[in-house]
């Protein structure tokens, strides 16, 4: 069972623009190899960081719209919000000691 | 303290794990991201043995990584600091904390080479790309240059004909240095219009690219190419920063080698695209991996 929530075009706004708490979204998508390095570094956060910061993914193949909103044209990106706005951009694979420094700086 | 450290999981790393699970030794396995490594960011696999249909990068590293897993190999995500390395003693450093042993494997590879003109920083995640694989889909439709002239950059102009409506391969020679087959195949394209005899100077563009400059440097005449997007792939870069000063390294920073695999430093030794060599290819490093797996246990073996 998967602790990383999926959002899509339609949960978007609801679970993380609305969030009250920081979140982070890996986008990803079934054909992009190292967005497969990056996911399983992000279901580890996402154990590590429950109840503190929501960690969700969104599949850009099948959501076009919210990319298109934060005009992400690379992937692996992950963006960090808090208070619903952008707080920090992360765009190709890092390691996780560079994604949880990140996630710190949120709380 | 470890027999063996082996840095880097992928095929060469993956390789040479296997191998050292299988021979019993006393292996770690560091990989800062997870395994897999470059092969991640190809689409699909045409020319390693053993594929007749080919193998898509992803399925072919998980093969790998879990055969190596079935016998036993501890692969830990890690990222390594630093490296002390002698004939006496060798040293990895993580942020999890210091690790001595008998003998070390570099199989940290490369990372694709930048172009280093103006703009291109600027614009990574905007309109930049150092993979097609992962990016190509964003630009359905839209125009794209994609500089470089060898297998690499012939293969993703290939692959971004499913989604751009016109890729301009951009290459500063007048002949491809691709293999015949990758050639002919993308001078067939109508999609592809190969721009020979010609670098690129500037990606232009604030929030996103709108196009790049062009120069011929044949005739010096310059050109602004509107695009949408800027595809890169103009070699490679080996991974050797932690080895500097410490390992004999050609004139390109990769890691000289005997044919064992033996670096400058006894009991160091380095497999894959990070080995300077003719050839870096997943069928090469798999080779490289187990022959310094084999070297390692001869080298152990002589400490007794």
């Amino acid at each position: 069972m998967s602790d990383v929530l999926q959002v899509t075009d339609n949960t978007f706004e609801e679970e993380i623009i609305k969030s009250d708490i920081p979140a982070m979204v890996d986008f990803w998508a079934e054909w992009c190899g190292p967005c497969k390095m990056v996911s399983p570094l992000v279901e580890e956060l996402a154990k590590e960081y429950e109840g503190k910061i929501k960690i969700a993914s969104m599949d850009v193949d099948g959501n076009r719209q919210t990319p298109g909103k934060f005009g992400i044209r690379n992937i692996p990106t992950l963006i960090l919000f808090k208070g619903g706005e952008v707080a920090q951009t992360i765009v190709g694979a890092h390691p996780k000691s560079h994604l949880d420094e990140e996630l710190k700086k949120l709380l | 303290m470890e027999d063996l450290i082996i840095i880097g999981a992928g095929p060469a790393g993956l390789t040479a794990g296997l191998y050292a699970a299988r021979a019993r030794l006393k292996t770690l396995m560091l990989e800062k991201l997870s395994p897999g490594g470059q092969v991640l960011m190809t689409d699909w696999v045409e020319n390693y043995p053993g594929f007749p249909d080919g193998i898509s990068g992803f399925d072919l590293v998980d093969k790998m990584r879990r055969q190596a897993e079935k016998f036993d190999l501890v692969i830990e995500n890690q990222e390594v600091s630093r490296l002390e390395l002698s004939p006496e003693k060798k040293v990895v450093v993580t942020d999890k904390g210091n690790l001595e042993t008998r003998a070390l494997i570099l199989t940290s590879g490369a990372t694709p080479r930048k172009l280093g003109i103006e703009g291109e920083e600027l614009l990574i995640g905007k309109g930049v790309s150092y993979c097609a694989t992962c990016d190509g889909p964003f630009y359905r439709d839209q125009e794209v240059a994609l500089i470089g002239g060898g297998d690499t950059a012939v293969e993703e102009a290939i692959f971004l004909t499913r989604f751009a409506a016109k890729v301009h391969l951009i290459h500063r020679r007048d002949e491809l240095r691709a293999t015949k087959l990758l050639r002919e195949r993308v001078m067939a394209l109508d999609q592809v219009n190969i721009v020979w005899d010609t670098v690129p100077t500037r990606i232009v563009g604030d929030t996103e690219v709108k196009g790049v400059d062009l120069k011929n440097v044949k005739t010096g005449k310059t050109s602004h190419l509107p695009v949408q997007g800027v595809f890169v792939f103009v070699g490679y870069i080996p991974n050797t920063e932690l080895v500097k000063g410490q390992l004999e390294l050609d004139k390109w920073g990769f890691v000289v080698t005997n044919n064992d695999m033996q670096t400058s430093v006894p009991g160091v030794f380095a497999a894959g695209d990070i080995r300077s060599k003719i050839l870096r290819q997943i069928a090469t490093a798999v080779g490289e991996g187990a022959t310094a797996v084999f070297a390692v246990e001869r080298y152990l073996e002589s400490l007794k």
